[in-house]
């Protein structure tokens, strides 16, 4: 079998990032404040990274681990970016709640 | 020298474009300087090219650009010079010099004095155009221009709303007639591929494809296009309405030379008409149905203008009725005399309004004779003239009109003669009311009665010793040529129109002619007899009780009779349409067609609506789908 | 046979305190229980011989981003109770929509297990800082100089975003 560690497969990490990406797109679903929102989609990234990194370890390239080390820095940039806009929406709407912002329609 | 043409219609153009781009600083007398001018330029030229073709010159087409190329359509703007477009040049400019000269002091307190010119010249350079256009459709092209004119000279004094009318009226009516001018123009086109009338009717005698009804329909569209512009029943009503222009408009364009554009028109096809017998005698009925329509009405009417409009369709129809007996040459030969009678007797009731301070109705004159006594003179002339006296000029051309029915169907020859008599006596009946008797208008008019200045009665004058000398160019055939007096029109014209066939001898041609006279001193004795003698004054309009009086009052009711069945019908109908169909049925098409993406659009936002969640979850789902597919 | 308990360990905690982080209602526990996920994750990554990664992941993730998400909830006075007014259509709309995401996913993992594949003898080194160092400034010099350009364009968005005369 496809072992990366002693008794855990390849498998096993893909299953543990579904639990986890399974996770953050529940979370995003079922929460309206935007700030938790955006948690769960650094949650989602994250799992994504966690798959990278074992398939790395199991073909032994170093090209995964550069593209994870590339996410998170597109994680870093986005979350700078996206908190700036939360802190102007909440000084303007007063609230960070989805359910009150939503302005994007016809 | 016939390369000269093309400078002919260029002046009035010029003249146009300065006045209104740059008269507006100008003096009143320079722009009259100015518009005059550029016509007398016209005349010039026009005189030598007249004196080319005098001597015996070819008639020739002078290009001056192309327009047209399609195919085997071509159409340039070309002039043609031959003996009918010079002798047409020659009254358009010469006399539209006239009655430009007359209107710098008709006109001379008018506000729109500059307008005025610039307008008239615009005429007289679309006539020019319509008469020297070398095909059909250079020709419409004044043909509409004139038309045009008309329309803008009419309405002139556009604050008043009734001269709006008679513009719509007369730019209306002028429309059924065109539409039968193109209508004509096309059959001729779709049967023989040309419009030109050198291809049509000199070199290849082209219109000889034309047979059968193509022939007739042709002849009979065209013929529906002159009824138009040359004012024939039915289509005469706005001739009498264009009065509302000034008088100098009424002399030169609805009297002198547009209204003749009918009759050049069928001169110049004179080849397609004398082969259609049909549409020749259509165009004799309706001429002399025309003729005495006219000069019936003429009989009563009581406005001094009104008077001479009815004249003058009356002598249009006389001029129809010798074209549809094949005397072309004949009809411009009347045209030409009765531009200069027509011009002087229209110029002289203007000096008249113009004296009367605006006065037009001759049941409020009399007695003008010692007031304006230059007037008098040559309003007598005309007068005399188109009554037919000898030997002032309407003589030799409506006897000869007369001869010819005569020798050509003896019915029309009647009715023309007793049109002839009733002019002699509407005209006198005019004359008379006007310049003699007692004055019959108000103090404050009499007060300033005068005589109008020297630059409005030196073209009557000019104009009368036209209308006395003007009817010798066509002196009689047989008597002429007993005398060795040739007609010299005839002789001229041959070139270009359809002679006619005279048989008469010097005998029956005198005896015509000396029947005509008396007829014309007979009737007007009777005049002298009613309105000098007894004074017998016209009725006022609730006086009349003859119910035949009160008909030709009104004019057959022509005008009433079109308000009922064309014009209500059509109001009707657009009332129908406006109220039923374009709510309903054009309305309802349309809101039925919007109603179709605005169901989708309804249904469809509802997607939209703006909440985060529902966006991620299509996304998820989406997701979803993907996946499977992977599966 | 430490390895293996170490795995299903940081697994559990993983999962676990990721749950905790979408299902409590005080933000500021939400950031915590995420801060540690991230440390589960980064254990995994040490499990597996990234240990530059691992340590860049505290770095950035617990100790840059989160800390930011703490400073933003401290700023906009988050650390209540937010009254999230739900529908019940609306949950259970996203509760089904996450098992079938889940259930989905679990059956593409699944069949991972009719493939064979191979796996290479991976060397213990792969994941060390001179390894990836390497290919980080020879293959993807390019990716690693623009990736400063973007942090540079959103630091100039964050700052200019949060200036007070925005409207």
């Amino acid at each position: 079998m496809m072992e990366i560690l002693p008794n855990v497969t390849i498998n096993h990490y893909l299953m543990l990032s579904v639990a986890l990406f399974t996770i953050g797109a529940f979370g995003i679903l079922f929460r309206r404040n935007a700030i938790i929102m955006f948690m769960c989609v650094e949650l989602m990234l994250n799992a994504v990274n966690l798959t990278l990194v074992a398939f790395s370890k199991l073909w032994g390239g170093t090209d995964a681990q550069v593209f994870v080390f590339f996410i998170m820095v597109v994680a870093a940039a986005e979350v700078a970016v996206g908190l700036a806009i939360l802190m102007m929406l909440y000084r303007n709407m007063h609230t960070t709640s989805t359910d009150v912002l939503d302005k994007l329609k016809w | 020298m016939e390369k000269l043409v093309s400078l002919i219609p260029l002046f009035p153009l010029v003249g146009f474009l300065y006045i209104t781009f740059f008269g507006k600083g100008l003096s009143k007398n320079l722009i009259g300087g100015i518009g005059s001018g550029a016509i007398f330029l016209s005349f010039i030229v026009s005189i030598a090219v007249f004196t080319t073709q005098l001597h015996g010159g070819n008639p020739t087409t002078v290009k001056v650009l192309d327009w047209i190329t399609a195919g085997t359509f071509d159409i340039d703007i070309a002039f043609i010079v031959d003996p009918l477009s010079t002798i047409y040049l020659l009254f358009i400019t010469g006399v539209g010099f006239l009655i430009h000269v007359y209107s710098i002091g008709y006109m001379h307190d008018d506000e729109g004095f500059n307008r005025f010119i610039a307008y008239l010249n615009f005429f007289v350079f679309f006539m020019l155009i319509l008469v020297l256009g070398d095909s059909y459709v250079t020709m419409f092209v004044g043909w509409e221009g004139v038309g045009l004119c008309s329309f803008m000279l009419i309405g002139f004094w556009y604050k008043d709303m009734k001269n709006n009318d008679a513009a719509k009226k007369a730019f209306i009516i002028n429309r059924i007639g065109d539409l039968g001018l193109i209508i004509g123009m096309c059959i001729i086109f779709f049967q023989t591929g040309s419009l030109k009338y050198d291809e049509l009717y000199i070199s290849g005698s082209e219109a000889s494809s034309l047979q059968g009804w193509h022939l007739h329909a042709a002849a009979i569209f065209l013929f529906i296009g002159a009824m138009g512009k040359s004012a024939q029943i039915p289509l005469h009503t706005w001739l009498p309405d264009a009065m509302a222009g000034p008088t100098p408009v009424s002399a030169l364009i609805h009297a002198a030379t547009m209204v003749t554009a009918g009759i050049y028109m069928v001169a110049r096809s004179s080849d397609l008409f004398s082969a259609s017998d049909i549409a020749s005698d259509v165009v004799t009925y309706v001429g002399i149905l025309t003729a005495i329509l006219g000069a019936t009405i003429a009989l009563t009417q009581n406005d001094i203008k009104k008077v001479l409009a009815y004249s003058t369709v009356s002598q249009l129809g006389l001029m129809f009725v010798a074209l549809g007996l094949g005397a072309y040459s004949i009809a411009v030969f009347h045209v030409i005399t009765h531009a200069f009678f027509k011009a002087l007797l229209f110029l002289g009731s203007g000096s008249v309004i113009h004296g009367m301070g605006g006065e037009q109705d001759i049941r409020r004159m009399g007695g003008l004779k010692k007031y304006m006594p230059t007037t008098h003179i040559t309003f007598l002339i005309g007068t005399i003239a188109i009554a037919g006296i000898p030997p002032l000029a309407g003589f030799f051309s409506k006897d000869q009109i007369i001869a010819v029915a005569f020798e050509n169907n003896i019915l029309i020859f009647v009715l023309a003669s007793l049109v002839s008599a009733l002019t002699a006596f509407y005209m006198f009946r005019l004359y008379y009311l006007t310049f003699h008797g007692k004055f019959r208008g108000t103090h404050d008019q009499e007060h300033h009665l005068h005589e109008s200045p020297k630059v409005m009665t030196i073209p009557l004058v000019v104009l009368a010793g036209l209308s006395i000398v003007g009817g010798f160019i066509g002196f009689p055939h047989a008597v002429g040529h007993s005398v060795h007096f040739p007609h010299w029109l005839d002789h001229f014209l041959e070139k270009t129109v359809v002679m006619p066939f005279m048989e008469a001898d010097v005998a029956t041609e005198s005896i015509l002619m000396i029947v005509a006279t008396v007829i014309a001193l007979v009737s007007t004795y009777f005049a002298y007899n009613m309105y000098k003698k007894n004074e017998e004054l016209a009725l006022e309009d609730d006086e009349i009780e003859s119910s035949t009086h009160l008909t030709l009052v009104n004019k057959y009711y022509i005008d009433e009779l079109y308000d009922k069945i064309i014009r209500k019908p059509v109001d009707q109908l657009s009332a129908f349409i406006g109220k039923f169909i374009e709510p309903n049925v054009v309305d309802g098409l349309v809101k039925q067609v919007s109603a179709i993406p605005q169901g989708i659009g309804a249904a469809t936002k509802l997607v939209q609506n703006g909440k985060m969640v529902m966006y991620i979850l299509a996304m998820i789902i989406g997701l979803i789908v993907l996946l499977i597919t992977l599966i | 046979m430490l390895t293996e308990y170490a795995f299903w360990f940081l697994s559990f905690l993983a999962v676990f305190s990721a749950l905790t982080m979408v299902v409590t209602k005080n933000p500021v526990y939400s950031v915590l229980s995420l801060i540690l996920t991230f440390f589960a994750i980064a254990g995994h990554y040490f499990l597996m011989n990234a240990q530059f990664l691992a340590a860049v992941h505290i770095i950035v993730y617990a100790g840059a981003i989160m800390v930011l998400f703490l400073y933003v909830i401290m700023m906009l006075n988050l650390n209540k109770f937010e009254d999230e007014k739900k529908s019940l259509f609306m949950n259970s709309l996203s509760v089904i929509a996450g098992c079938i995401l889940g259930f989905v996913l679990l059956a593409v993992v699944k069949r991972t297990d009719e493939l064979t594949i191979v796996a290479k003898a991976s060397s213990a080194e792969v994941g060390l800082v001179e390894n990836l160092g390497n290919a980080l400034y020879k293959d993807y010099l390019l990716p690693f100089e623009m990736a400063s350009v973007l942090f540079l364009a959103a630091m100039v968005g964050a700052v200019y975003l949060s200036k007070k005369e925005m409207v």
